[in-house]
């Protein structure tokens, strides 16, 4: 079955009156690596906070591996899925976020083990031996026993990417993961995400790493003011932008 | 200050006096645990129940925070008693201090609730988690250590509170302690035994609080 991972078809979201994201189509394949490039503003995050419906949409429709996020169709209406619907849904995507927000009351290895327990329905050891499977993958291995308040800006990066993908995920949505972060501790972290995506994980990630997403992306999409100004192979869109916007954007962009 | 006769009347009156003290630790004891149930659900309430639940709750803790609790005493041992609820002198009194230990409670959960970043939330709602698994495995820990020392200070009052239920009859250890003075008037010095043990009983009550607050202290 070649059926489409994440298929996302005339996307609109409205905060109030705002219109921030006017009409998205996107489809990604197993194994795509998607990058959302644009000023700020430009809907990126939204977009993929709609993904795992932690955005509701008012119109057109999310589906992961054909199954419509947060909504039935029923009677002709729209209907939202029950909270426990929900859960599950987002269990299917993971999320690694600007601000890590790891958990500040676990370790490293608990923040890891929390959804394969609850969520997953794992006894301890068997939680916290996949736990420390990904931390090593991720170089945390030896701070597995620290809080969150002792570890850097990197490591907690990197302990929450673990958590994320420690879930089997279909899809990894990263939003500026390295954004908050020291310049000296930025390598670290898009290291690794790099070496997930070389293994053939799916993602969709929000950067301003221009360097980065030309290296790691097969699909590069440029936002512009809620809507997908442009999209297409990193070597294309970078090194030949059709519009005005992108070119000026890159440049700004110091790329 | 006759030194020796007051030490003597507290030894004879002995029995009395622990019975009160028993009275005074059963009766705080138990307002602080159900208060602090209740004031949970109160706080969970206040800060993600729907408008109706909100506006309900947000009437029932202004108007018991803004009562004083010695109406609230008078008021649940008289007026529940009309309305065909008969509980004794005790269970009243217990009921007030609830109420009143609840309210004091769920506003203080409701601003450490409210005080934990949207972040927290997200992440446990990215991993699958439903509400309550993320209010039970994420939220409430990181309140409960927020609200320590606040809780401390509220169960601290409610020991306080507590002397008041004497109003109804309850023989707690103000009043035990009162009886012995209409029969030996040693008013000064018994009101002041009185006023020590108390101080005992919340110094060790804050004492244990900060024990426990370095004990779950998050490392950093
Ligand atoms: N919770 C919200 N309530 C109201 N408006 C919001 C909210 N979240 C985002 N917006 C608005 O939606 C628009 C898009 O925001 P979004 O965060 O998706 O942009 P972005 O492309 O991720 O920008 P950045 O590069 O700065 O992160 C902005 O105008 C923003 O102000
Ligand atoms: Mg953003």
């Amino acid at each position: 079955m070649s059926q489409n991972l994440l298929e996302i078809q005339n996307l609109h979201k409205r905060f109030g009156q705002l219109e921030v994201l006017k009409g998205i189509d996107l489809t990604m394949r197993q194994g795509d690596v998607v990058s959302l490039i644009g000023s700020s503003g430009s809907g990126k995050t939204t977009l993929l906070r709609c993904v795992n419906l932690l955005e509701e949409y008012e119109e057109g429709v999310v589906a992961v591996e054909g199954e419509q996020i947060g909504y039935k169709q029923k009677g002709g209406k729209r209907v939202r899925l029950s909270e426990k619907e929900i859960a599950r849904q987002r269990a299917m995507t993971g999320m690694a976020f600007q601000h890590f927000n790891l958990f500040p009351h676990m370790t490293a290895v608990r923040n890891v083990m929390l959804g394969l327990i609850k969520t997953r329905g794992m006894d301890k050891d068997e939680a916290h031996s996949i736990a420390e499977k990904w931390l090593e993958r991720v170089g945390m291995l030896q701070r597995k026993d620290h809080f969150p308040g002792q570890l850097s800006g990197g490591q907690q990066q990197r302990v929450a990417i673990a958590r994320a993908i420690a879930m089997n995920p279909k899809l990894m949505l990263f939003d500026e993961v390295t954004s908050a972060l020291d310049p000296e501790l930025v390598n670290e972290v898009l290291a690794v995400v790099l070496d997930l995506a070389k293994d053939g994980m799916t993602m969709l990630l929000v950067t301003h790493e221009m360097q980065f997403a030309h290296d790691v992306s097969n699909r590069v999409i440029f936002m512009q003011d809620g809507r997908i100004g442009e999209e297409g192979p990193p070597k294309e869109l970078f090194k030949k932008p059709k519009s005005e916007r992108l070119a000026a954007f890159l440049k700004s962009s110091k790329f | 200050m006759e030194i020796l006769q007051t030490l003597e009347a507290i030894w004879l009156a002995r029995t009395a006096i622990l019975d009160g003290l028993w009275n005074t630790i059963q009766i705080s004891f138990l307002s602080i645990l159900l208060g602090t149930i209740l004031g949970i659900i109160v706080g969970l309430i206040l800060t993600y129940g729907n408008r109706a639940a909100r506006f309900a709750i947000r009437i029932y803790s202004d108007f018991l925070r803004g009562t004083p609790v010695f109406v609230l005493i008078l008021a649940c041992f008289y007026i529940l008693s009309v309305v065909g609820l008969d509980l004794t002198a005790f269970q009243a009194g217990v009921f007030a201090l609830t109420l009143f230990c609840s309210s004091h409670v769920g506003e203080i959960v409701r601003g450490a609730l409210q005080a934990i970043p949207k972040g927290q939330t997200e992440a446990a709602k990215s991993i699958g988690l439903t509400f309550s698994k993320t209010f039970f495995s994420v939220l409430l820990p990181q309140a409960l250590r927020q609200i320590l020392p606040t809780w401390v200070n509220t169960a601290t009052e409610i020991v306080k509170a507590s002397t008041l239920l004497s109003i109804i009859g309850v023989v707690e250890l103000l009043l035990a302690v009162q009886q012995i003075i209409s029969r030996t008037y040693l008013s000064l010095e018994l009101y002041f035994f009185a006023g020590f043990v108390f101080f005992i009983i919340n110094f060790a009550i804050e004492k244990a609080g900060r024990y426990v607050e370095r004990k779950v202290a998050i490392p950093t």
